[in-house]
């Protein structure tokens, strides 16, 4: 087990490295001056050497590579050039709505995936099984976004029961969370649709192997065999995908951060880019790759517990 | 699905805090977030839409007109030979943290915009300053290095606020004026909050706490006004929608001016675009109607020179560049163009730009000028369009008021090179006189017109939705700004 958790952290070491070399040649190649941009078509040549100056883009780019990955080994990512805020405080306040969010959404997809594919695995063929593998089938093909403008034509502009959006901070848990209700769910459906079919037919697979077939012989009813045997060896996809999702709804609630005007992280992103701060957007970029390795990392490890053998074979 | 629903709604009767609106307190959209809240920094036009006349004052400003009025200099004597210019600062007036300001802040804030290593993006509204001296702490002396008939007009800007050197090293975060509003949250991402400043030296206003939140989406926009979570949006995104604000009684809509022209700007010094029948020929192919129906959804009016058509020097020059096909073709015979040619069009993020892009091309096949359409984000249109010249035609709106001297200097982007309209201009910059100056105004709108330097398009509109009782909101917007002075609920 040991030597498996070693081998799985020294692949993430490895990953972080050529991760921050990628983010950074990416986003310094990139078109566009940043100063140029900030100070508009009026501005003068010495006024924008002036501030590329101020900015520290004089520098070489090895220099401004090394101070970058020095700065974030001892947790400081630097200061925004537009936002003139530290991006450890921009990254701050935004990781407690884009987190949060993400958390949410995985909660609602896991609580309704979880038991309409069990049941539609161990009612194979019934009606029930095809009204809900009919409800999945609708829930991958509606895109979030869309599906989130109709949840505020419904609650917001209608019944009146949610904002269009906005985010009113944590002094106000309940508001807080209330907030995030919509955009949760509009980020949950067609995560729950897709989780609940994978649910589904990893269990089926399980249910027709050997074991299972040995453990009914032994005198378990079908319904025992499922709970007992069948489901933990049926988490193994299961929890790829919910690894995957997190990453996805972390990362990738920048559309829905868009329609609810959330300030998240991916909205964050959205604005640095356009801005060309782009000591934000590599920041930012870095701190996702860190999460989706780490996140990653902790699901192989979780593979190792839920599959002895994993542990030998590494 | 159903899950969901029921999840929601049972959520949603547990969450649902009811608060009746107070009506002393306004919530204001944008749709842009400001990268930070300096306005003597950067271009950010967000910047000035927040802060300016709410919460930072210059010696002058604009009114809801764009006329300049009296700001902190409460009156001002010049010189007769126009180089000095004495400022009388109101009395009382303190910044928000509770200092004094007097002229030794006005010294402190020209000087600083117009030093050598200023960030300031309009340090070329300061360029003619040769000296600032206080005479006494509410009396001080601008000298120029030569006669500026713009002068008072350059110091009305956004980017000309007075700021106290006891506050300026926070101003990027926690932005001290002497405005009737004092700053007081931002978070950042969502919302900047302000109240009412009691110490003000001015007429108080009316509202006690506004709010502004920043939303770019069309459709997040749409709902947050109709879900009646915001009470103003000025620069409504989505002109489609305005119909249905203008029939829902609970809205008004008020549709102003903007300083934008907005243009279809043409490489001079690069061929085809050198030959002033090309660009003649270029004009006359486009018919400004169908753009702004088409792009605009109606919105903006026809300009046929590089000005702003409410201006009172405003010259009607639309004659020059009727919409004619015919003729557009006969002039492209005439320059030996008529199998006409290819040119890249690049076209930056804003609709005005991508859906007008689009008709334009089509308008252009039509007398045979094809188009390489390319769209840019604004970075890369500063890059490739703006600073390194490699272009053919380009679409953009030129927001900053009264812009015109951009055509004295050959090295804009569009590099148009006239003596004569630099001798016009030069003449101008010297002239205070107003009815010399509105002579030479209309002397500078007909060359460039007569030159056809750029397609004129049309003055780019700017929508305001608002809820109906809502009284005092700026209609035009003579210069970005949201002035929540004398706005109030009605009654």
């Amino acid at each position: 087990m040991i030597r498996y958790a070693l081998g799985r952290f020294a692949s993430l070491v490895i990953s972080l490295i050529v991760a921050s070399i990628v983010i950074f040649a990416v986003v310094e190649v990139i078109p566009g001056d940043p100063a140029a941009f900030m100070l508009g078509v009026n501005a003068r040549p010495d006024t924008i050497a002036a501030l590329r100056a101020e900015m520290g883009l004089d520098q070489p780019l090895i220099a401004r590579y090394l101070s970058w990955v020095g700065g974030m080994m001892q947790g400081d990512f630097g200061m925004s050039w537009t936002y003139k805020t530290p991006v450890a405080d921009l990254i701050g306040d935004r990781v407690w709505v884009s987190l949060p969010l993400a958390i949410y959404a995985l909660i609602l997809s896991t609580i309704v995936a979880f038991p309409a594919g069990i049941y539609a695995a161990s009612r194979r063929g019934s009606a029930g099984d095809t009204a809900i593998m009919g409800a999945t089938q609708l829930g991958v093909a509606i895109p979030n976004f869309w599906f989130a403008m109709i949840l505020v034509l419904i609650f917001a502009i209608n019944l009146r029961w949610f904002s269009a959006g906005g985010f009113p901070g944590w002094g106000n848990p309940l508001a807080a969370i209330k907030a995030l209700t919509l955009p949760a769910v509009a980020l949950a459906l067609p995560q729950a649709a897709i989780l609940a079919r994978v649910m589904r037919s990893s269990l089926l697979d399980m249910l027709g192997e050997d074991f299972i077939r040995t453990a009914r012989a032994k005198g378990l009813t079908r319904r025992q065999a499922l709970w007992r045997h069948a489901l933990r060896n049926a988490l193994i996809p299961v929890l790829t995908i919910i690894g995957l999702q997190f990453s996805f709804l972390l990362a990738g609630g920048i559309i829905i951060e868009q329609v609810f005007f959330l300030p998240g992280l991916g909205r964050l992103i959205f604005q640095s880019i356009s801005a060309r701060d782009l000591i934000v957007v590599e920041s930012v970029v870095m701190l996702l790759v860190f999460t989706v390795i780490m996140v990653n990392f902790i699901v192989d490890l979780t593979y190792a517990a839920v599959d002895p053998r994993l542990r030998v074979r590494a | 699905m159903h899950h969901f629903k029921r999840l929601a709604a049972s959520t949603a009767i547990v969450l649902c805090a009811s608060g009746a609106l107070a009506q002393d307190s306004i919530t204001v959209a944008i749709q842009l977030e400001p990268p930070n809240l300096d306005p003597t920094s950067g271009a950010a036009q967000a910047v000035d839409s927040v802060l300016y006349a709410n919460v930072f004052e210059g010696l002058t400003r604009f009114d809801a007109d764009g006329a300049v009025v009296r700001g902190l200099a409460q009156s001002w004597d010049i010189s007769d030979d126009g180089l000095v210019y004495t400022f009388n600062l109101a009395a009382g007036v303190t910044f928000h943290d509770g200092t004094t300001m007097d002229a030794e802040d006005v010294k402190f804030s020209l000087d600083r915009a117009r030093a050598e290593d200023s960030t300031n993006a309009q340090k070329v509204l300061f360029e003619d300053i040769a000296d600032v001296t206080v005479i006494d702490p509410l009396t001080v002396q601008v000298t120029l290095a030569q006669p500026n008939g713009m002068f008072l007009f350059n110091l009305a800007w956004g980017d000309a606020v007075i700021v106290a050197p006891e506050s300026i090293e926070t101003i990027a975060t926690n932005p001290i004026g002497t405005g009737p509003f004092t700053f007081t949250n931002w978070a950042q991402g969502d919302r900047i909050d302000m109240a009412r400043n009691e110490n003000y030296w001015g007429a108080a206003p009316a509202l006690e706490t506004a709010t502004f939140r920043f939303i770019s989406d069309p459709t997040a926009a749409f709902a947050a006004m109709m879900a009646e979570d915001v009470d103003v949006f000025v620069g409504y995104p989505a002109p489609e929608n305005l119909p249905q604000f203008e029939a829902d009684p609970r809205f008004q809509v008020l549709v102003g001016n903007t300083e934008g022209e907005t243009i279809l700007a043409m490489n001079n010094q690069v061929a085809p675009f050198d030959n002033i029948l090309v660009r003649q020929a270029v004009t006359h192919a486009i018919d400004r109607q169908a753009i702004i129906d088409g792009a605009m959804f109606g919105l903006g009016t026809p300009i046929g020179t590089h000005f702003a058509p409410h201006n009172p020097d405003y010259v009607d020059l639309l004659a020059n560049s009727q919409f004619d096909p015919d003729l557009s073709r006969a002039l492209l015979e005439e320059a030996g163009m008529a199998d006409g040619f290819t040119a890249t069009l690049k076209l930056p993020p804003p609709s005005y730009a991508r859906r007008g892009g689009e008709i334009i091309a089509s308008q252009l096949r039509a007398v045979g000028i094809e188009t390489e359409i390319t769209n840019l984000e604004w970075a890369q249109w500063l890059e490739e369009v703006f600073t390194n010249k490699d272009f053919g035609l380009t679409i953009i709106s030129h927001t900053e008021p009264m812009d015109i001297n951009i055509y004295a200097n050959p090295d804009y982007y569009f590099q148009y090179d006239n003596p004569d309209f630099r001798a016009v201009l030069d003449e101008l910059n010297a002239t205070t006189d107003p009815a010399a100056r509105s002579a030479l105004l209309a002397q500078a709108q007909t060359i460039i017109s007569e030159d056809y330097v750029n397609a004129y398009l049309f003055q780019l509109a700017v929508a305001t939705v608002a809820r109906a009782e809502i009284t005092g909101l700026w209609v035009n917007q003579p210069t970005a700004a949201v002035d929540l002075t004398g706005v109030s609920w009605g009654n």
